[in-house]
């Protein structure tokens, strides 16, 4: 019975809900759990920019939200914002700018951050208060718990939890291109 | 492919040592705080997790303990009580605790050291608790129990399904309106509930 919880397995797989930059047919998907306000995310973001520009088309990345809000009071607003910003198709922009901004988190630096992005920044503002996001947060979370994430970040290599040295972006680069070689040709599963 | 073996080798290490499902949890009384103690057969009557760690202040975001914190209303959908257990004695853990703003418990394993740990095979020779995970039902009976590598913070999806795993009388459905709280049953005094030991490996 126990062998089948060992290990971290993502659940559920990469889909169409996920944000997801880079070559839909890359033979290795890297996710990551993050929480906007941690930071060793924030320590792992340029990591991975700099891992995305090596691997080009062998990579695509998605990114979930793993907000540790008991220690991160902004953490959770930040990824509804986020999220708000994909509704106006800009997550990626999103992200990266408040990853770039991550001592400015409080609402109205966020709406602030959104506008600098030529978002509508009203909407934004407003789905924060709403908790329109606040579901589909909580919903990346709790499948990260069912994936054996284990803290932030925690990444996922074709749906492996990845226990090595992230911080360490060649041994990271690596993992992930042990994995390339050995992905059968994808396309047709996942 | 490796990912399968990955999982099945970090499983069957994780368990040569610590107690099987199927056993009996040993019973015993620590502080969970400087003026407060917990018995763990106080608990009967509903799922107890049993997390052991290494030690307190550990430097990551979201360690173990913060971790578990954080997703504290998954396990009370369940109806767990989860207790975090160390060698780090009762003041350690208030600090720890305060600092992290937990709210569930912390034992101290402290005096006679790690006497608890070693009696779940959850002890390292270097002085601490393992990383070891038991999910105790509400008879007292072990319904398993994983030991991660020293290094590797184990989550909480293999608890979350084992505890998805018990049975309706193994949750304690039964005595389900009196299982609110440490006061549980009379029938505590001998920690070997039963031996049905449906789940031996």
């Amino acid at each position: 019975m126990s062998d089948e919880f060992g290990g971290g397995r993502l659940t559920p797989e990469v889909s169409e809900r996920d944000h997801v930059a880079g070559d839909a047919n890359a033979p290795v998907t890297l996710v990551e759990y993050g929480d906007y306000e941690c930071p060793h995310c924030g320590h792992a973001y340029p990591i991975v920019k700099s891992i995305q520009h090596r691997l080009g088309k062998k990579l695509r990345f998605a990114f979930r939200n793993f907000p540790l809000a008991e220690s991160h009071p902004h953490a959770r607003h930040a990824a509804e914002a986020a999220e708000a910003a994909a509704k106006q198709g800009k997550f990626w922009q999103m992200h990266d700018a408040i990853y770039e901004n991550q001592m400015q988190l409080e609402d109205e630096d966020l709406v602030a951050t959104a506008r600098s992005l030529r978002l509508d920044a009203q909407a934004i503002a407003r789905a924060l208060e709403d908790g329109t996001y606040t579901a589909r947060v909580r919903e990346d979370f709790r499948s990260g718990i069912r994936s054996g994430v284990n803290g932030t970040p925690t990444f996922f290599i074709n749906g492996e939890r990845y226990d090595g040295a992230w911080a360490d972006e060649d041994s990271f680069v690596h993992a992930l291109d042990h994995a390339a070689r050995q992905a059968p040709a994808r396309g047709s599963v996942r | 492919m490796a990912e399968q073996n990955d999982t099945t080798k970090s499983a069957s290490n994780g368990n040569a040592a610590v107690l099987p499902a199927g056993t009996a949890a040993p019973n015993f009384t620590l502080k969970a705080a400087p003026d407060r103690e917990i018995t763990l057969a106080d608990l009967r009557g509903k799922p107890v997790v049993l997390a052991f760690y290494p030690a307190d202040w550990s430097p990551v975001c979201g360690d173990q303990m913060a971790l578990y914190n954080e997703i504290l209303p998954e396990f009370r959908e369940q109806d767990a009580e989860i207790i975090g257990i160390s060698v780090d004695g009762a003041w350690c853990h208030k600090a720890f605790a305060d600092a992290r703003k937990l709210r569930f418990p912390l034992l101290a394993d402290f005096e006679p050291k790690g006497a608890v740990s070693r009696a779940y095979g959850a002890y390292a020779d270097s002085g601490v608790s393992q990383r070891a995970l038991f999910v105790i039902d509400a008879a007292g009976v072990i319904r398993w129990s994983y030991l991660s590598p020293m290094g590797v913070n184990p989550g909480a999806d293999g608890i979350l399904a084992a505890l998805e795993g018990l049975t309706p009388e193994q949750r304690g459905a039964k005595q389900g309106a009196s299982a609110s709280a440490a006061l549980g049953s009379k029938a505590s005094t001998s920690p070997a509930a039963s031996s049905d030991a449906g789940a031996a490996r």
